[in-house]
């Protein structure tokens, strides 16, 4: 007779029933798609405090070492993560890198340009250049993949081309004496909290150079725009209008057409954002390097979309999240760094990629099945 | 004036030589369902597509609420209250069925500048309306993915009723479905209509269309064979007008012949 009651209860009464709620709150959790790539970083930091726990990777100068790596990756992997989950694919990201900081340096060192204004410049170009990729996409109707593919080369190419031409070079040196008093350039070039760290060395609780001074100065810039970026596309992607647009721009093109969301603003809007986050690695960059090279961010494409996919992103769009790519920049970045740490050749690195990320299309490829798979 | 809700006069569509819609009249009161019936190639495409404001008939006229429209787009068609619920349901199965219900249609919160998409208010709303149906959706976080092929339907119709629809028209809406899950999908096709909108349900199962329709429209290469109310037809007359009587007719000689034959 209770048994009988208490079925009822449960049918009438879903909202108040707790037993369901704690079910579903475990599965609101295995169905977060950047649930993998988190205990993927949990795993990778285990396993090099174990094996390089008592080395320097740790100490405050190789936390801030793989932190600046990760950073870097993940400033572009959180770009590619919401193109991704819009449903297409960025592969001139890399050569953006290059164009970018060659948009910097030579108007700057050749043609006299203030710094500031040429980093302006360089963000318009990466507006320019993701506005065409976008509008190229999805007026044609041509897969990303191809259009951007097509991108990558003529960018490098022109970048190439055009740093021969006006320095006879293929590297643009002698940026550094510049970003003093440069009203902009302080964005992407300061080291911050380096109170903290003063204070912690005259504490001796980290190292010292011989000068006294503190070997790991501050945060790097790398760092807080990576923590800015994955909190505010997060923040996008799960509260505005323009998130759930985003969704369903990769999810169903025509379905999300079909109800009035802007499909072809949205995407272009997105590829703007991935040729724009290459510009903010590029500029960090260029003005921590001190000079331009032709060749920067070869191959950062793929890295980012890696770093993407590691972090729950499904190839096919309308899945993913941003702070789920962070997560797998993380985790690229401190193995990279990590490495060198441990008596493993570095050679191994790219090894350590590939599987990586093959094991992350497997499990997303199954979470994906699970999410859809009807009743 | 009319007491009609929607009436659409002798609508015909062209393309290039092909005539695709010719004199298409059908009239709905509120709370109507009718029944538009065709075969494949009949032409129901090209008429949903005209309802839904996406073809410009060349011919015949459009009156809502006693009211001579032109739709130029989906858009217009959809302000004046005529919502078109596709085959494909317009549904992004990996997304919740919260931000399926409210995509492109968003509850905002938050002072200007910042607004954000009120994902609790959305939650509930969603819940609500499912629940009204019957579909318990315990959690409206879930992927639509995970729901039944008519849950999903009744979902994207719900959807439509939210936003303001005044005529449904539905494409197909039990076509995918087993027998269960079309009869689930019909009671609440009927619902819909009782709460005084006007259903146009397209379909070619007279099986479905007969149970819920008020009248029944036979479309048939292009041409309206006319309507009629439930009344004044049988299943069976329907069925026979909808394959083309003289097809069948023929069907019947030729299989007897080889009956003969053998």
């Amino acid at each position: 007779m209770s048994t009988k009651s208490k079925s009822i209860e449960t049918k009438t009464d879903f909202n108040q029933d707790e037993r369901l709620k704690k079910v579903s709150k475990l599965r609101l959790l295995l169905n977060r798609p950047e649930l993998g790539a988190l205990g993927g970083a949990i795993l990778v930091f285990i396993f090099f405090g174990i094996v390089a726990g008592d080395t320097g990777m740790f100490s405050a100068y190789g936390v801030l070492n793989f932190l600046d790596v990760s950073a870097n990756l993940g400033i572009i992997a959180i770009a590619a993560a919401m193109l991704m989950i819009g449903g297409e694919f960025d592969l001139s990201i890399g050569s953006m890198i290059g164009f970018a900081g060659i948009c910097i340096a030579i108007p700057a060192i050749y043609w006299g340009w203030p710094l500031w204004m040429s980093i302006v410049f360089a963000f318009s170009m990466a507006v320019l250049v993701g506005y065409f990729n976008g509008i190229l996409v999805v007026r044609t109707g041509l897969p990303s993949f191809i259009v951007t593919l097509a991108m990558l080369f003529i960018l490098r190419g022109a970048t190439l081309a055009i740093t021969r031409l006006i320095t006879g070079r293929t590297q643009v040196p002698g940026l550094r004496v510049l970003i003093e008093d440069d009203p902009l350039a302080w964005i992407f070039a300061t080291d911050t909290f380096k109170w903290v760290f003063t204070w912690l060395g005259s504490m001796n609780l980290i190292a010292l150079r011989t000068d006294g001074t503190p070997l790991a100065t501050g945060i790097p810039p790398s760092v807080i725009w990576f923590i800015a970026l994955a909190i505010i596309t997060t923040w996008i992607l799960m509260k505005t209008r323009y998130g759930n647009w985003i969704f369903a721009s990769g999810g169903d093109k025509n379905g999300a057409n079909n109800v009035g969301v802007p499909v072809g603003r949205v995407k272009i809007s997105l590829f703007i954002g991935t040729a724009v986050a290459a510009t903010i690695f590029a500029t960090i960059q260029v003005l921590d390097a001190g000079s331009a090279d032709t060749m920067r961010g070869t191959l950062k494409e793929l890295e980012a979309i890696a770093a993407a996919v590691v972090g729950g992103c499904l190839l096919t769009g309308g899945y993913g999240s941003a702070i789920g790519a962070a997560f797998g920049a993380l985790i690229f970045g401190t193995v990279s760094m990590g490495i060198f740490y441990t008596d493993v050749d570095t050679d191994w690195f790219k090894v350590f990629l590939g599987a990586m990320m093959l094991i992350a299309v497997i499990f997303n490829n199954y979470i994906r099945r699970k999410v859809t798979e009807s009743k | 004036m009319s007491d009609y809700l929607v009436q659409f006069n002798n609508i015909s569509k062209f393309f290039g030589k092909v005539i695709a819609l010719k004199d298409v009249t059908m009239k709905l009161k509120k709370g109507e369902i009718m029944c538009l019936l065709g075969d494949n190639g009949a032409g129901k495409s090209t008429l949903i597509k005209t309802l839904a404001g996406v073809h410009r008939p060349d011919e015949g006229e459009i009156i809502v609420e006693g009211k001579k429209t032109i739709f130029d787009s989906p858009k217009d068609a959809l302000d004046m209250g005529i919502a078109t619920v596709y085959q494909d349901l317009a549904l992004v199965s990996l997304m919740s069925v919260t931000r399926n219900f409210f995509m492109g249609r968003e509850p905002m919160k938050g002072p200007p500048f910042f607004k954000t998409f009120d994902i609790e208010k959305a939650n509930k709303i969603a819940a609500e309306r499912m629940g009204q149906i019957g579909i318990d959706v315990r959690d409206p976080s879930q992927a639509v993915g995970t729901m039944s092929g008519g849950e999903r339907q009744c979902l994207a119709i719900s959807r439509a009723i939210y936003f303001g629809a005044k005529v449904l028209v539905l494409d197909e809406p039990t076509s995918a479905l087993g027998v269960h899950q079309a009869s689930v999908v019909l009671k609440y096709i009927v619902k819909a209509a009782s709460q005084g909108l006007a259903v146009i349900l397209i379909t070619h199962n007279v099986h479905h269309a007969y149970p819920v329709g008020n009248s029944f429209t036979v479309l048939n290469r292009g041409k309206s064979l006319g309507t009629y109310e439930k009344k004044n037809i049988s299943r069976e007359k329907l069925l026979s007008m909808m394959a083309g009587g003289e097809e069948l007719n023929k069907l019947e000689v030729e299989l007897q012949e080889i009956n003969r034959k053998n």
